[in-house]
């Protein structure tokens, strides 16, 4: 395992890091609402989703550039998020069977495009099955500072709506009653989930990028009731997984960034469901034992209080 | 000949998946059925090192741990108080991730490509013949997808009526004295032996996709159970053969083809089923009015 600060004194490796590490931030940020909106699973479906609309995007242009895919990769996100409300509106399938639907057949459209793609005469097509898994080591400059600018954007329009997406995320109805707008908020979130997924797919890859979203923000809600603070400790908690997943795939070699982010990110997700406060493990069993003693402590005084007064009598 | 073993292979996958699929949407719990699907990776990784083979039964072991350890892990985040579908999503990752950097670290010194798992090579079945005393018996995928066709279909053929109560209503069968939670990992047990059957033909991705959009199409189709694991298999194995066509026209991934396939059969069991169809009840209205 290399040395952490000698990594980084490469100029390349920094952008890497810088890369990695925003992108966790953002999508722990916008993880908590969607997971407070009990929508966690969303960003797994549009994630899967997004495969076809970055195949098509470079089928059409041939180019291999963040920003295309982004919008290709936003337009099927966006069409995925409607058939799933057309599906669930329409007809008596649930919502989760209509997201598997709309999962498993974007995916496997998506994965005929790469393999015609790939048996096809597109040249400089090599790399673009990396984003299956992230490979963060083939992101360039200009890849960060794409990725820069969306986690800025995502970031600023959190912290600008925070009081409209806070109660969006708890009480829509009242949200509707005072007379906000409810309708575009919701889908303003959604947009920004996908936004959040489409640049986190280069670093983490299609399959995997879901936990980035769901994992910091329930490991955050074991440490808080409080809303700011869970966004907060969410997106330190994703900077974290994504900087150390990223130094560990690029002092091993062979290892995708991807999945060593995500198990970075369920090891702190284990160690807030052990030792958060009040609704941790330990926790939970202090708190038990506790309770166990002043009962006894109690009913033990009660009884020789009731032994006494027998006495007495 | 391999166009045969092909589609004969893709049909079994297409029926284990379309019985089992079938539960999973009634109960709600097609995205659970998406999680184990993705977490037996990690399983299908370890027996593949230790036994060095592809189809064997240790793998099946493995596979069968890992889904019951998903289902078992979701249940107590559950309990533990995180919402149902985080939990899922947390723990479906988190193990999804594991075998994939058990792959990445081991896939040189053994023959284990990581696509291969992930979008399966139907097309090579055949040529893993099963050789028993020297005469060729078939490919060996064959008859590990009997075989557990063959499990599953003795499992839910045995206990139907239990797990027909489940699915429909399981506080009645708990009340009745049915043990709902034996049964559901029972189910979950069917659904990681399906998953991991068929993953060297179709990948461990789009197995979900066999799983649940048949079953959603015949879902569409019928009110009646009985009648719905049938249309699920048919709707299973005709986009196994449909996908199988359009694959070799495209020269495309067949197991993309065949869940694109079916997909489209759903799209159309949407808009023109004669009871739920979205088409056919506008039109319905139309003639009312």
């Amino acid at each position: 395992m290399q040395n952490i600060w000698l990594m980084l004194a490469d100029p390349n490796m920094q952008w890497i890091f810088l890369g990695c590490t925003l992108l966790g931030l953002s999508s722990g940020v916008i993880g908590c609402f969607s997971y407070l909106r009990k929508q966690s699973l969303m960003g797994d479906t549009l994630a899967h989703a997004a495969l076809p609309g970055i195949c098509i995007a470079f089928m059409l242009t041939g180019i291999k550039s963040i920003g295309l895919f982004l919008i290709g990769a936003g337009a099927a996100g966006l069409i995925a998020t409607f058939g799933i409300g057309y599906i669930t509106r329409n007809s008596k399938l649930k919502q989760d069977a209509a997201m598997g639907i709309v999962l498993s057949g974007f995916f496997g459209f998506g994965i005929v495009l790469l393999t015609l793609i790939q048996h096809g005469s597109y040249g400089n097509q090599a790399g673009l099955d990396k984003f299956l898994f992230g490979q963060a080591a083939s992101m360039i400059a200009s890849d960060v500072i794409t990725m820069t600018s969306v986690c800025v954007l995502l970031i600023t329009v959190c912290t600008l709506l925070f009081k409209q997406f806070k109660l969006i995320s708890f009480d829509p109805g009242f949200a509707r009653g005072i007379g906000y707008p409810v309708a575009f908020l919701e889908q303003l979130l959604m947009l920004l989930i996908v936004v959040a997924v489409v640049a986190g797919i280069q670093a983490v890859g299609v399959v995997l990028v879901a936990a980035l979203l769901i994992t910091p923000a329930v490991s955050a809600r074991y440490w808080t009731d409080r809303l700011g603070l869970m966004v907060v400790l969410s997106g330190v908690f994703g900077a974290a997984s994504g900087a150390v997943g990223t130094w560990i795939s690029a002092s091993v070699s062979n290892l995708p960034t991807g999945p060593v982010t995500v198990l970075a990110a369920t090891l702190l997700f284990f160690i807030s469901i052990l030792f958060g406060p009040q609704r941790g493990l330990v926790a939970k069993q202090l708190m038990r034992n506790r309770v166990k003693q002043r009962f006894n402590r109690e009913s033990e005084s009660l009884a020789k209080n009731s032994l006494k007064k027998e006495a007495a009598l | 000949m391999s166009d045969f073993w092909i589609l004969l292979t893709g049909a079994l996958v297409a029926s284990c998946c379309g019985i089992l699929g079938v539960f999973l949407v009634l109960r709600k719990m097609a995205m659970i059925g998406d999680a184990i699907s993705h977490s037996v990776m990690p399983g299908i990784v370890v027996a593949f090192l230790l036994s060095g083979s592809r189809d064997s039964l240790l793998m099946m072991f493995a596979a069968l741990l890992c889904g019951l350890l998903t289902t078992f892990l979701i249940q107590m985040f559950q309990n533990s108080g995180i919402q149902s579908d985080a939990s899922i999503g947390v723990v479906f990752t988190a193990l999804f991730a594991i075998g994939v950097v058990l792959v990445s670290l081991y896939a040189r010194q053994v023959h284990l490509d990581q696509d291969a798992i992930l979008y399966g090579e139907i097309a090579y079945v055949h040529w893993n013949i099963w050789e028993l005393g020297g005469v060729s018996m078939g490919p060996k995928a064959i008859w590990l997808l009997g075989f557990t066709l063959f499990v599953i279909a003795a499992v839910i053929g045995l206990f139907y009526k239990q797990f027909k109560l489940c699915a429909f209503d399981p506080a009645l069968a708990a009340a009745i004295g049915i043990p709902v939670v034996f049964f559901h990992y029972l189910l979950m047990g069917l659904v990681s032996m399906a998953t991991v059957s068929s993953f060297e033909s179709v990948g461990a991705i789009l197995v979900v996709g066999l799983l649940i959009i048949p079953a959603s199409t015949a879902y569409l189709l019928t009110d009646r159970l009985g009648v719905m694991i049938g249309l699920s298999v048919g709707a299973g194995v005709a986009s196994t053969f449909l996908g199988y066509g359009a694959a070799v026209l495209l020269d495309a991934s067949i197991a993309g083809c065949m869940v694109c396939a079916a997909s489209l059969l759903f799209i159309a069991a949407f808009l023109f089923s004669p009871s739920h169809g979205v088409i056919v009840k506008k039109l319905r209205l139309r003639q009312l009015t």
